[in-house]
């Protein structure tokens, strides 16, 4: 490959950070929210409350916005592999087209039944619609695992042999099944879940505590929370096997993760704290004896290989070690919010709508309880976006890791900042008009339940 | 180059490039419409300028999502089955694949935010957002498939031989992208005198699909009149010339059997019509992918990631026909004349 600018590799790498940055809120969104729908659905169908039909209906014209956002925004990923990285592609596509084309049959499914999904309200069957509403969320979930399958290639590649730069005895299989596959899908989909659950819960928080005797917003939460409580307490399993693999396939990656200069054994585990790049350690952090080396290797004595048995010229950036530390707060925060859910829903209450009505029946704790609610409601996003970094950013400078460098496979293409500068404008551009289209969606759900509490108040007057 | 004497056999690169080609015609048929219903938005006119927008709203809402994954099916196959084919393209055609990209967003956004947008005024804005995407998207695509099939696009190493800009900037290529814009209009007016049972509107479409059917005769003329050699030469292939021949009496057929109100005649005619004109391009440059150097057998990926890819497809397209059909049963079959 010619030698290309350092500023075109920038805006190259750039681009296609601010792209994924977009689509990976856009697609988690989704994935999770049909699956919300469609249970909203069926609580209507099993209790035949209209107050469950009204969320469906106005969750799913949501799911809508957030699934033509999607589905544009991974069309343009799907070009700029080939845009910014063609030398990527050139040797990757024979590699790992597979799991990209059976993404293209989950995504054509997910496609179609959403158009029967939202449009076939009157034209269906109820059972049939909500199947309908199930094979979205089904292949929803299909499409994010083939994607993350080429992802995990990329971070632990296999199913070729490399010999003079050119990709040999190719077995696209075997390159479906990296041993990163498995929790790189597990903790992004419950990922994906959790946080489109707490954000939901908080929206319904916020509007509880302006419409307090609005019930429709309770079985909302109820519904939030039966999906954002058990993602949240499995996560941080998920997130030390994922740590486990890092360390065992990337070593690199977890030492900057972990701001670990030296190689060392019974590593301690740094919490907060900054890096110091010239001295080489991480300056004021909080050290817990052995964590690291246990967390990392099962082991007390367990050896944690620091940055100094890697070229200098490679080490991921610090913002790896800064967007880890953030994901693992978010994460602890959102496990005990969980946690108190949980063991308020089974022990002092007989469930989890027991819990809900309880906490809202005295003025005090009601108030604590949304408010807590709507502070959890960007977190998972926040553990989203920092938990990426850490992946790709981390990743960097390999495009296939220990194989094929970032740098080497960029579009010969010059003045790259110039579509960065233009891409980035319209993302924040689209972002900002869907969030004030979902606002204007929820006033007028908020109105209409409004309209339906005074109805009935006046019927029955 | 005259007739093959081997017994006829397929090699996998020759079925993937073939799957290209019939999801490249779906496409057309189906999200080149759409795109061709947003330009008719555009120049809604008349006292039924309000009906005729919501008429396009109501056809294309339910389906535009699933039409549009025709493409990505396409972009897909290319990466996956000719990944040598798929990084030429797209470094030399960066530029015009960016707008038609920027256009498809700016599109399929435009649309959502249009229809789910609880603002009436804001509707508006976003409706004229969706037109003009709609109107531009197809011009680049066009021109991006014009320069594909030119013989402009060589490569020099990894960089393109003419530059970023040469290639795709000509008349032949521009004249391809109006052509497309005026298929997939004609198309969008042929489909809509079907989605009404209003006999004025049916009308309004009618002398539209008239309009922009004449628009596809024309700029088919000076196309083939500008197209370079290298393509002109296999205009005398057998197949070719089934195709030529049928592609012309099909549009003659659309406009004769729109001129006497037979919009069901009209619509199969059409539908013949550009399936003929795009598969016309494939056969055209055939063996090339990339005129004149790629080829489907010199960018083909390995023959196991051909044949697995085989297999995923006709698994894929057990779910996806049914699916599809079950779509367009409920939305699109129990209009009239279905």
């Amino acid at each position: 490959m010619a030698m290309n600018t350092i500023t075109n590799i920038l805006a190259a790498r750039s681009q296609m950070s601010v792209s994924l940055a977009f689509h990976i809120v856009f697609a988690s969104i989704g994935i999770a929210l049909p699956a919300m729908v469609v249970t909203a659905e069926l609580l209507w169908l099993r209790t035949k409350n209209q107050g469950y039909l009204r969320i469906a209906r106005a969750w799913s014209r949501s799911m809508a916005v957030f699934f033509a956002l999607g589905a544009v925004s991974g069309t343009v990923l799907s070009f700029e592999l080939g845009l910014l990285f063609p030398g990527f592609m050139r040797h990757a596509g024979a590699i790992i087209g597979m799991p990209f084309s059976l993404e293209g049959f989950a995504f054509f499914t997910e496609a179609i039944f959403l158009g029967i999904y939202l449009y076939g309200w009157e034209k269906l069957k109820p059972w049939l619609h909500v199947c309908s509403g199930a094979i979205v969320a089904l292949s929803g979930l299909a499409s994010a695992v083939f994607v993350i399958m080429a992802n995990a290639w990329m971070n632990a590649p296999l199913g070729f042999r490399f010999v003079n730069g050119e990709f040999i005895d190719i077995d696209p299989i075997k390159a479906m099944l990296s041993p990163f596959g498995l929790h790189e899908i597990t903790h992004m989909l419950i990922a994906a879940y959790m946080s489109t659950a707490f954000a939901v819960a908080a929206i319904h928080a916020i509007m509880l505590r302006r419409n307090p005797g609005a019930t429709v917003h309770r079985k909302a939460i109820f519904i939030a929370l039966w999906f954002a409580v058990p993602c949240s307490l499995i996560q941080p399993l998920v997130g030390h096997y994922s740590g486990y693999q890092v360390a065992k396939y990337q070593p690199m990656k977890l030492a900057a993760m972990e701001g670990q200069f030296k190689t060392e054994e019974g590593a301690p585990l740094r919490i907060g704290g900054i890096i110091d790049m010239d001295e080489e350690k991480v300056k004021y952090a909080i050290e817990i004896p052995l964590g690291l080396s246990i967390l990392a290797t099962n082991s007390t004595k367990g050896i944690v290989h620091g940055l100094e048995e890697f070229p200098r010229v490679d080490w991921p950036h610090p913002i790896v070690h800064y967007s880890f530390q953030i994901m693992i707060l978010v994460g602890a925060i959102l496990f005990i919010a969980a946690a108190w859910i949980l063991a308020g829903s089974l022990i002092r209450q007989a469930s989890l709508h027991a819990f809900i009505n309880d906490k809202l029946s005295r003025p005090a704790m009601a108030k604590f309880f949304l408010y807590a609610l709507v502070l959890c409601g960007p977190l998972g996003f926040i553990a989203i976006e920092t938990g990426w970094i850490v992946t790709e950013v981390g990743r960097q400078p390999w495009i296939i890791y220990n194989v094929l460098r970032t740098a080497e496979t960029v579009t010969p293409m010059p003045g790259l900042v110039f579509t960065f500068v233009l891409l980035t404008l319209l993302y924040i551009g689209l972002a900002l008009a869907a969030t004030v289209i979902i606002l204007r969606q929820l006033q007028q759900f908020a109105a209409m339940e409004k309209a339906a509490q005074n109805g009935i108040q006046h019927g029955t007057a | 180059m005259g007739y093959n004497m081997e017994p006829l056999s397929i090699t996998p690169a020759e079925i993937i490039a073939g799957v290209i080609l019939i999801s490249l015609i779906i496409y057309s048929l189906s999200g080149g419409a759409d795109f061709g219903a947003g330009v008719w938005n555009l120049l809604a006119a008349g006292p039924r300028a309000e009906k005729q927008n919501e008429l396009i709203a109501k056809a294309i809402s339910p389906i535009w999502e699933a039409n549009h994954v025709w493409l990505i099916l396409a972009l897909v196959l290319l990466f996956t089955g000719f990944p040598q084919a798929y990084s030429a393209v797209s470094t030399a055609l960066h530029i015009p694949l960016t707008i038609m990209l920027l256009g498809i967003v700016l599109r399929g956004a435009a649309f959502a935010f249009g229809h789910y947008d609880p603002n009436r005024d804001e509707n508006q804005r976003w409706r004229r957002v969706f037109e003009i995407s709609s109107t531009i998207t197809p011009v680049f695509l066009g021109i991006c498939i014009a320069t594909i099939a030119s013989g402009n696009l060589k490569m020099s190493g990894d960089i393109p031989a003419a530059g970023f800009f040469k290639p795709w900037l000509g008349m032949f290529q521009f004249m391809v992208g109006l052509f497309t814009l005026a298929v997939f209009s004609m198309l969008a007016a042929v489909y809509l005198t079907k989605e009404t049972e209003d006999s004025e509107l049916q009308n309004d479409y009618r002398v539209r699909a008239i309009g922009a059917g004449i628009a596809v005769a024309l700029i088919g003329v000076i196309i083939l009149s500008l197209a370079p050699d290298i393509l002109v030469q296999s205009f005398k292939t057998p197949v070719m010339m089934i195709t030529l021949v049928s592609g012309w009496l099909a549009t003659l057929g659309t406009l004769l059997t729109l001129w006497h109100h037979s919009y069901g005649l009209a619509r199969i005619s059409a539908i013949i019509q550009v399936t003929m004109i795009v598969a016309g391009w494939g056969f055209a440059q055939y063996p090339c992918l990339v005129v004149p150097d790629i080829t489907i057998d010199s960018a083909a990926a390995p023959d196991l990631t051909l044949k697995l890819v085989i297999a995923a497809l006709a698994l894929g397209a057990v779910i996806l026909f049914p699916s599809m059909f079950w779509l367009m049963k409920i939305f699109k079959f129990n209009r009239s004349g279905y």
